[in-house]
């Protein structure tokens, strides 16, 4: 579909300017405003809440024209509020919950890249199949599970972060596995025949030559693993009950879902700084989100 | 080739296991290079492991729950021969991995259809045992011509008691154990016990402040004596007490509930309650089997069935047109900007991908606000300050749904189509072209098929994804705005999963997990079919 004319704008300088541009101009001149309102499209909500994350007035009355007054009320005031609480829960449980799914699912991308063993394959099609499931349809079950696993011990009980961890953990294996089996195929086994021979024993194998020779698919899953912790909302609103232990999901729904003391300002000055770290490393790992994402992972 | 899966393992001293081993290995006497720090490291963890497995099932055992006593014991006794036998070398590397997906995915998917069956949820919670205990303390009453006797609150550690001033002599109990005279403490002139040996009197002002030590004082109940007939001391604001007894008596070897004032025998009926021969209930309930119950009420039950079937008609219609409008989307500005005569196709590309890198429970709060009736900035930019109630109409409320989720996942769409076009051989399209094909024709017979084939699985699971999307519905309407004239807790923009989630009452209010899991348990059908779908489309097996 691109080229579907052969390039005109660089050849032939005798024709007519006049011709030539109007041509230019069908072909590819009107694409450049109309991404500028594909643009405004894209950016004009992203632009509103900086411009009421700067706005003292801090309601959502007022808050339509944009940068009109500016301060830092907003950030200020946040310190006032459980924010930077939630700011450090969601970053420890993503941070740890993205860490696990990264060894345990390398881990097991290896066990079926490098052994062959019975019931491989079967294993294999037991977690595409269970990988389907997502565990937030069952967090009914997820949330009576927690109440009995609370009485004998206490960590993993509801309202505790290690067991909100260890619920996303549980799905880590499904997601991962087979983002990681397939890359872990693409290392050459020749590789860890060499170093076999050379008296390399499974584990140095793992942790010396694949681990880093596969760092990308780490990468990609580490981050997805980590948005997908960040922007959980069902299963964070139901295991963590108490205000000191909610993430960032569940404690900026509390501002914003009451109509009557909607806390505008600090929601958006809030999701200003909240956004920041996902967008820098979603951008700056652009490249290697898109192979991931033709993999089939969709974000949350 | 495949050389064997395990080899280097064998400790010192042993003959190599696979005697089929091709190259004559060096004699393992001359291997022995010491334990190593692998298995020194390995050890340590596992005595950590071990520790805590043993902590954990002595903990079950206490409390009584032998499931996950069981659960513990095969799980522990599975670590230590998987990491100490040396034919288990896959399962080192999958054990981790698996206890988590076993006991946090599969069995929730599992208890979820167990829970399906039952009638679990408000009025029955627990089992029979607890059903009776509650009854009994829900039926509590003050004892009529019972004396006020002044109370302490006291604690030792964790436990938390009752000391009372009984004429003079000082009585400690806790929840286990029934009054017993204490000798040697002092109350002060209006006979509150202030100073009590063994125990610790918890400070007034202590219990003022501190919402949860006061729940838990009002909660206590410390029996008068060994014999539950004489009652229990109960208080409501901490600072007296009286006596507390039931009219309910319970016979365990007939197991029935008599009042003792009416003389009414409540015995257990199969739906897990206990219920006169008049009908008459108690609230207190326990869960049991019921069948299909659930599935018949979500299908046939007035309250339920109409709202879900609307429900469940928005939850495809909102999956299906999210993905058919965003890929739409997406691939339309992927057709036009996937064009090397652009400049500055690097910076419009990530532009156009913001509000996909933006979280999306951000966003959709986000545009809560912005779509708000009153003072939102789309009315007032867009349409003159004209009051839409965006969220409050239940036409509305879908379109604005579907709009803000066409924001949020284009950009996905125009990534991987960009990806797909960009990966579509060049001299296919060359052919057409020198055959006559106009773009229309290129577009329609070979870019959209071609593409089709990488996309199309992914447009499976993009629906499998929306059809779960709890995220947006509940940031962006909570489901509402609420039927008219029904008094079920659903609304017009919620789908099968926000519903499953007002039904489940998991955040408060009646809760009926049965129905909830019941529900679950259609939204996996749903999913599977579709995976199977997805399945024949892929045929991803064959790469296994």
């Amino acid at each position: 579909m691109a080229a579907v004319e052969t390039p005109v704008r660089t050849g032939s300088t005798n024709r007519p300017t006049r011709a030539r541009r109007a041509r230019w101009w069908a072909d590819v001149g009107w694409k450049y405003p109309v991404g500028l309102v594909i643009i405004f499209y894209a950016v004009f909500p992203l632009v509103y809440a900086l411009s009421a994350a700067l706005n003292p007035n801090g309601s959502l009355a007022g808050s339509s024209s944009l940068f009109r007054t500016i301060g830092l009320d907003n950030f200020a005031a946040l310190g006032d509020t459980m924010y930077w609480t939630w700011v450090t829960n969601t970053l420890v449980i993503g941070g740890i919950a993205s860490f696990g799914a990264v060894l345990m699912g390398a881990a097991a991308a290896y066990a079926f890249s490098r052994f062959r063993f019975q019931g491989r394959r079967a294993s294999l099609t037991t977690l595409l199949i269970i990988q389907m499931f997502p565990q937030t349809v069952a967090f009914v079950a997820v949330f009576l599970l927690l109440i009995s696993l609370g009485n004998v011990i206490p960590a993993l009980g509801v309202n505790s972060r290690i067991a909100l961890i260890c619920v996303y953990l549980g799905g880590a294996l499904g997601a991962n596995t087979f983002l990681m089996y397939g890359f872990f195929n693409s290392v050459p086994r020749e590789i860890d025949e060499a170093a076999r021979i050379d008296g390399a024993t499974h584990s140095q194998i793992y942790w010396r030559l694949i681990m880093p020779l596969v760092t990308p698919i780490l990468a990609v899953v580490a981050l997805l693993a980590f948005i997908s912790a960040f922007g959980d909302f069902i299963l964070a609103r139901i295991v963590l009950t108490s205000e000191e232990n909610w993430t960032l999901a569940v404690g900026m729904y509390q501002w914003v879902s009451n109509q009557l003391t909607s806390r505008w300002g600090l929601f958006a000055a809030g999701a200003v700084i909240g956004s920041i770290p996902v967008l820098a490393l979603f951008l700056s790992l652009q490249r290697y989100i898109v192979g991931g994402l033709s993999a089939g992972s969709v974000k949350g | 080739m495949s050389v064997g899966t395990r080899t280097a393992e064998h400790p010192p001293g042993t003959p190599p296991d696979r005697p089929d081993e091709r190259a004559p290995r060096e004699s393992h006497a001359r291997d022995w290079r010491g334990l190593g720090w692998g298995f020194l490291v390995k050890l340590a963890l596992m005595a950590v492991v071990n520790a805590g497995g043993v902590l954990a099932i002595l903990s079950a055992y206490q409390v009584g729950a032998w499931v996950v006593l069981g659960a513990l014991v095969v799980l522990l006794a599975a670590a230590d021969w998987i990491y100490f036998a040396r034919r288990t070398l896959p399962l080192k590397y999958m054990f981790p991995g698996l206890v988590f997906l076993v006991v946090f995915q599969m069995f929730t998917l599992g208890y979820t259809g167990y829970v399906a069956f039952t009638n679990y949820g408000t009025g029955h919670l627990g089992s029979m045992q607890q059903a009776v205990d509650a009854a009994l303390i829900q039926d509590e009453r003050q004892v009529e011509d019972s004396p006020e006797y002044p109370l302490a609150v006291v604690r030792d550690g964790d436990a938390l008691g009752f000391a009372v001033n009984d004429d003079g002599t000082v009585r400690v109990g806790t929840a286990e154990e029934p009054l017993e005279t204490v000798g040697g403490a002092q109350v002060d002139d209006r006979g509150t016990p202030v100073a009590v040996p063994g125990w610790e009197v918890v400070p007034r002002a202590q219990l003022f402040s501190d919402a949860d030590l006061q729940a838990e004082v009002v909660a206590l109940r410390v029996p008068v004596s060994g014999d539950a007939e004489d009652g229990s001391l109960r208080t409501r604001e901490g600072s007296t007490a009286s006596v507390y007894t039931s009219r309910l008596e319970w016979d365990p070897a007939a197991q029935t509930i008599t009042n003792t004032e009416t003389g009414a025998v409540y015995s257990p009926s199969d739906r897990g309650q206990f219920v006169t021969e008049d009908g008459e209930r108690l609230a207190a309930g326990w869960y049991v089997n019921v069948g299909f119950d659930n599935f018949v009420r979500a299908f046939t039950d007035a309250t339920y069935a109409g709202p879900l079937l609307k429900v469940a008609a928005w939850t495809f219609a909102f999956a299906i047109l999210t993905v058919l409008t965003s890929f739409g989307l997406g691939l339309l500005f992927a057709l036009i900007y996937n064009d090397p005569r652009i400049r500055g196709r690097k910076i419009l590309r990530t532009l156009f991908i913001l509000p996909y890198a933006f979280p999306a429970f951000m966003s959709a709060l986000l545009w809560r606000g912005m779509l708000n009736a009153e003072f939102g900035v789309i009315n007032d930019w867009f349409f003159l300050g004209a009051n839409i109630g965006w969220l409050s109409d239940p036409w509305l409320a879908k379109i604005a749904i579907l709009w803000v989720n066409l924001w949020l996942s284009y950009p996905y769409w125009f990534l991987v189509t960009t990806g797909a076009l960009q990966a579509l051989p060049g001299d296919v399209m060359e052919a057409a072209r020198v055959d006559g094909a106009g773009r229309w024709r290129q577009f329609r017979s070979i870019t959209l098929p071609m593409l089709m084939v990488s996309t199309a699985p992914l447009a499976i699971a993009s629906f499998a994804f929306n059809f779960n999307n709890f995220t947006i519905i509940y940031m962006l309407t909570g489901g509402g705005p609420a039927f008219s004239g029904s008094s079920t807790p659903m609304g017009s923009t919620d789908i099968l999963i926000s519903a499953i989630y007002q039904i489940s009452g998991v955040s408060g209010g009646r809760a009926d997990y049965g129905l909830a899991s019941a529900l679950s348990i259609v939204v996996f059908v749903v999913i599977g079919v579709i995976s199977a779908l997805a399945f024949r489309q892929t045929r991803k097996l064959e790469e296994i």
